[in-house]
């Protein structure tokens, strides 16, 4: 049986001449692939790689990139996915360490090393980058106009006492895409001023969702104005007709999204076949589709890019972006979504409150001036901004282990006790900092 | 006088209770149901709960998680919000349901039947559409507060906060009160309120002392599912944003990376506790009560007709609460018909194109989910039959126990069972090879766990309405267990178990937080699947409503068959009987 196969390919070799003819007539059946990607985005993929492989079907299994990484955490002893496809660099180097992924070397060419600052392919080979976005701020032009609000251009903007109550995040632990959006901007910032803008924008969310799409979902439908998300949800919900705008801001990254070979792939011959067509031209030039808007990373399609489509590699800005280090990351990655969880997205009505209040106070200040009043304020401003750790700490070995449960003999802290410390810590700094504005109010009346 | 009373405690010593003669019979179907248990809930959570008991890293057995949750005041605040919030939309549900369920069975009510329908459509909104599509009328810039702003210059907080998921979950979760209870008032003895109003006693006073104690039982399996299910929902806080709350807090920890993370599973520990606590105190608000009267064929309480102006003012109340309720199906088809909807009382203009999107590629969902559903129901109302009857009719040691194991299941959040099932079912093979958890008969069982609770309340509810005598007549007429079973408790439960599978079959249609786990390839996806992956795009929202539409009319429609076929079933048995 083997070997008729193999007379099979080798007939097919000789006849069709060159090597990817083989692969393609090698490849049949199933090709399974576990994806957070949206009906959008899979949809025209799936037809044309179907088209282009008679025969082959490939099975879209969608879940969300954390159930996504879960599901295949479970379902190792007895693997049936081929390949996993998703965003977020971070769940893929999740993967990596777990031994869950298989290494691959795509043929296409075309493809250069880097986009912007960040290396397009994993260096050890494990996951591809067949797609780029970047992070921004999007906004539905009738809210702002019926609100009379201004447009921004930096995170720092969205600070502003103006955009109270109108901005919406998802939350960095729920979404891989916001995550390396905050990372980002702790990494341009750096820790102490990055966690800084963060919170003080943090003071005007709206709300802090569950799920990334909540975010484009609540600009789109109006019922917030502004929204921090990946550059794609603006451009497809713009592509749909909806009245939004975006913008990348200084501080941003552009990151692949990502696919890769899963360990002990059931048809890994058709999951190979999937990664190529995912690089060749034709595959590139889907992504132009108005349901899916990404970038794509072969340099050559961006000749048949929409009219305004932003280009990463020829556009200056986009190519000056930070320089993401994915290992730091990866390292600190649950310490950052639970200093964001317990000190943001739990504490969000508090925290409003106290940005209230300073932002009040600043206003009476402008009005009547007073030196102590300013000096309260900046005190207000320091305890409302402050993390109760350092750069160092969350790096550090006994914080990371609390989190992944390192297999040390000696009893560390645990994780349930340390976010309840930074909960306390925010909740008194909060209350502090409320205290101090109240009274640099009262001077300035 | 009271109709109400004090139960005649069946009493014997220990052994006869467990070893009587027919027991034997009723000890094997126990065995078969708690074996059945064991395999599709209790092992597959404990797999999954287990960590809540160990340290993190070692793996060794400990309780500091338990004192991590005490010591957290988020956790404390979580558990007391959803307490709150639970309570409250037993409150809210009762409001919308009691005048609904009173006028249709009360009174000759022109459209009754309809109403009747229309109050259980929302229990089958699939989940988090239902939130969606009310954002759109009463979120903070949605319909009615862009007109307010408009017209008067203000806005109401309907969907904000706390009281936002009161607000949704009692116009979601009601049906359960309004099924049960009016299941209950129809099979409440005429002859009890001829009685009372023979005695003089009418109108409101005749409904407090006599109709109502009599369908009581109905009343509070309603209201006990109404709080365990609110308890336990996640959709609507998350979909509202409100995250301090139980259930959102266990779910947002055990999806998200840190699998080895204990705390969500000690929260999931905590969830279980509650609801077992909360139904097991329910129960005993009807235990020593006998609710049951012997005569059959009265066909519930006596109707009479409304006065005109009363009849105007009935007809105004209702048409409110109906339009509240279905204020999210009015949303999600208004939707689905959009084209652009965004930050305007309606949408910018209208097309047929969504719909044209998701007809060709949802005959496959719409298969599976019937097939699903279906199949789930029908286990449930078997299991929910046998429990309530051992329950209640045998003296079966540990069979109460049976009744709350089951009830568990509801405080199971879908994606524990899911990934409990992953655990369980993924290492063993099936003939092919695959391995059990990718066969699709795992999410039917799946399904019918977690919709058990609802078929069993209402099972024991109807049983507990009928009189053990009724048996014990045939049994001396020289019936079988097994025949009168069959015959005589059976027949009389029809209403009672028709309410059971259509809020399973209903509810487990459109099911998906554990299915989302569990569904492996898209030819086994179910509607409620299907409608998620549209739901997270922009150009996917139109098709996902389009979607949601057709899901909501297919489960009505099958829902309305299969209540006019058992119907038809239950007047000619109760025929024979009467």
């Amino acid at each position: 049986m083997k070997r008729i196969q193999f007379a099979q390919i080798f007939a097919a070799v000789m006849v069709l001449g060159w090597p990817l003819g083989a692969q393609a007539q090698a490849i049949s059946g199933k090709v399974s692939v576990v994806t957070s990607y949206s009906k959008d985005l899979t949809g025209p993929i799936k037809k044309a790689f179907e088209k282009a492989n008679p025969g082959v079907t490939l099975d879209v299994q969608n879940r969300n990139t954390h159930a996504g990484v879960k599901f295949l955490e479970e379902t190792k002893s007895n693997n049936q996915v081929d390949l996993f496809w998703a965003s977020a660099p971070d769940a893929f180097e999740a993967l990596k360490a777990k031994s869950l992924l298989q290494v691959y070397k795509p043929k296409a060419t075309g493809i250069p090393e880097k986009i912007g600052q960040f290396p397009i392919n994993d260096p050890d080979g494990y996951y591809f980058g067949f797609a780029a976005s970047g992070y921004g701020i999007m906004w539905n032009e009738r809210y702002v106009k019926a609100n009379k609000l201004p447009e921004p251009k930096e995170w720092q903007d969205l600070a502003a006492p103006a955009y109270f109550d109108h901005v919406s995040i998802a939350a960095p632990s729920r979404s891989g895409t916001t995550h390396l959006t905050i990372e980002t901007v702790l990494q341009g910032e750096g820790w102490a001023k990055g966690w800084g803008t963060i919170r003080e924008m943090a003071g005007n969310f709206r709300e802090v969702t569950e799920r990334s799409f909540g975010v484009p979902d609540g600009v789109n439908s109006g019922q917030v104005g502004y929204g921090i998300v990946i550059d794609f949800f603006a451009f497809s919900s713009q592509a749909t007709g909806f009245p939004v705008k975006f913008i990348y801001p200084s501080v941003t990254a552009i990151v692949p999204a990502n696919i890769a070979v899963v360990a002990n792939a059931p048809n890994k011959a058709g999951a190979e076949a999937f990664i190529e067509f995912l690089l060749s031209e034709a595959g590139q030039n889907l992504l132009f589709d108005p349901g899916i808007r990404r970038l794509p990373v072969n340099p050559a399609v961006y000749s048949k890019a929409p009219k305004d489509y932003p280009n990463p590699f020829t556009d200056p800005r986009l190519n000056s972006m930070v320089k993401f280090d994915v290992k730091k990351s990866e390292s600190r990655n649950d310490v950052v979504d639970a200093l964001f969880d317990q000190t943001i997205t739990f504490q969000i009505a508090d925290l409003k409150q106290t940005k209230k209040a300073i932002d009040t106070a600043a206003t009476a200040l402008a009005k009547k001036p007073n030196p102590q009043g300013e000096a309260l304020l900046k005190e207000a401003r320091g305890l409302m901004e402050a993390m109760p750790i350092t750069e160092e700490q969350a790096s550090s070995s006994e914080i990371v282990g609390a989190f992944s449960g390192g297999k040390k003999k000696e009893k560390g802290v645990r994780q349930a006790e340390l976010e309840q410390q930074w909960a306390t810590f925010a909740k008194e700094n909060n209350a502090k900092a409320r205290a101090k504005a109240d009274e640099a109010l009262k001077l300035a009346k | 006088m009271t109709a109400v009373g004090l139960q005649q405690e069946r009493r014997g010593t220990f052994l006869s209770r467990a070893f009587s003669g027919t027991s034997w019979g009723q000890a094997s179907i126990a065995l078969l149901i708690l074996a059945f248990l064991i395999c599709f809930l209790v092992w597959p959570v404990a797999t999954v709960i287990w960590v809540a008991f160990t340290e993190k890293g070692t793996g060794a057995f400990t309780l500091a998680n338990f004192v991590d949750f005490a010591r957290t005041d988020l956790f404390i605040r979580s558990f007391w919000n959803s307490f709150y919030v639970s309570a409250m939309a037993v409150v809210g549900a009762s409001i919308l349901a009691l005048p609904l369920a009173y006028f249709t069975s009360r009174f000759t009510f022109r459209g009754a039947g309809v109403i009747q329908i229309l109050g259980f459509l929302p229990l089958i909104m699939p989940p988090f559409v239902g939130a969606v599509a009310l954002q759109l009328f009463f979120g903070r810039n949605g319909t009615v507060n862009l007109l307010l702003d408009d017209w008067l210059g203000f806005k109401l907080g309907f969907m904000e906060g706390l009281n936002g998921v009161i607000f949704v979950q009692s116009i979601h979760y009601f049906p359960f009160i309004l099924i049960n209870l009016s299941a209950a008032l129809r099979n409440v003895d005429r002859s009890m309120e001829e009685a009372a109003q023979n005695l003089g006693s009418h109108g409101l006073r005749l409904f407090r002392r006599i109709v109502f104690p009599l369908a009581l039982p109905g009343y509070v399996a309603g209201a006990s599912l109404v709080f365990v299910k609110v308890f336990d929902d996640l959709a609507t806080p998350l979909l509202l944003n409100v995250k301090d709350m139980l259930a959102p807090q266990a779910y947002l920890r055990v999806t998200s990376i840190g699998i080895a993370d204990p705390m969500g599973y000690v929260i999931s520990v905590v969830l279980i506790v509650a609801s077992v606590a909360s139904m097991w105190v329910s129960s005993l608000a009807t235990r020593n009560v006998d609710y049951a009267t012997t005569q059959r064929g009265g066909g519930g309480i006596a109707k009479r007709k409304l006065r005109p102006l009363e009849m105007a003012l009935a007809y105004l109340l209702l048409t409110v609460i109906i339009l509240l309720v279905l204020a999210p199906h009015f949303g999600l088809v208004l939707l689905s018909f959009a084209t652009i909807w965004s930050f305007s009382p309606l949408p910018d203009g209208y097309t047929t194109a969504h719909y044209a999107r998701v007809f060709g590629e949802s005959s496959i969902y719409i298969k599976n989910t019937l097939l699903y559903a279906s199949l789930a129901g029908l286990i449930d109302i078997v299991i929910g039959t046998a429990i309530s009857y051992l329950v209640l009719r045998s003296k079966l040691m540990g069979a109460r126990g049976l009744d709350l194991l089951a009830m568990a299941a509801l405080a199971i959040p879908g994606v524990v069972l899911g990934i409990g099932y992953l655990r369980a079912f993924y290492g063993i093979p099936l003939w092919d090879g695959t391995p059990l958890a990718a066969f699709w008969i795992v999410i039917v069982i799946a399904l019918a766990i977690r919709r058990l609770p609802y078929a069993l309340r209402a099972c024991y509810a109807a049983l507990q309405q009928i009189s053990a005598s009724l048996e014990e007549a045939a049994e001396n007429l020289g019936a079988t267990k097994a025949s009168t079973v069959r015959r005589i408790v059976v027949p009389l439960m029809t209403g009672g178990i028709m309410a059971g599978f259509i809020t399973s079959f209903a509810t487990a249609a459109v099911e998906l937080s554990a299915t989302l786990m569990l569904v492996q390839a898209n030819e086994d996806a179910p509607l409620a699947y299907g409608l998620y992956v549209f739901m997270q795009s922009a150009s996917g929202r139109g098709a996902g409503a389009a979607l949601g539409v057709i899901a909501v009319v297919i489960v009505a429609i099958s829902t309305v068959a299969s209540q006019y076929v058992i119907e038809r079933e239950r007047r000619t048995k109760t025929g024979h009987l009467s």
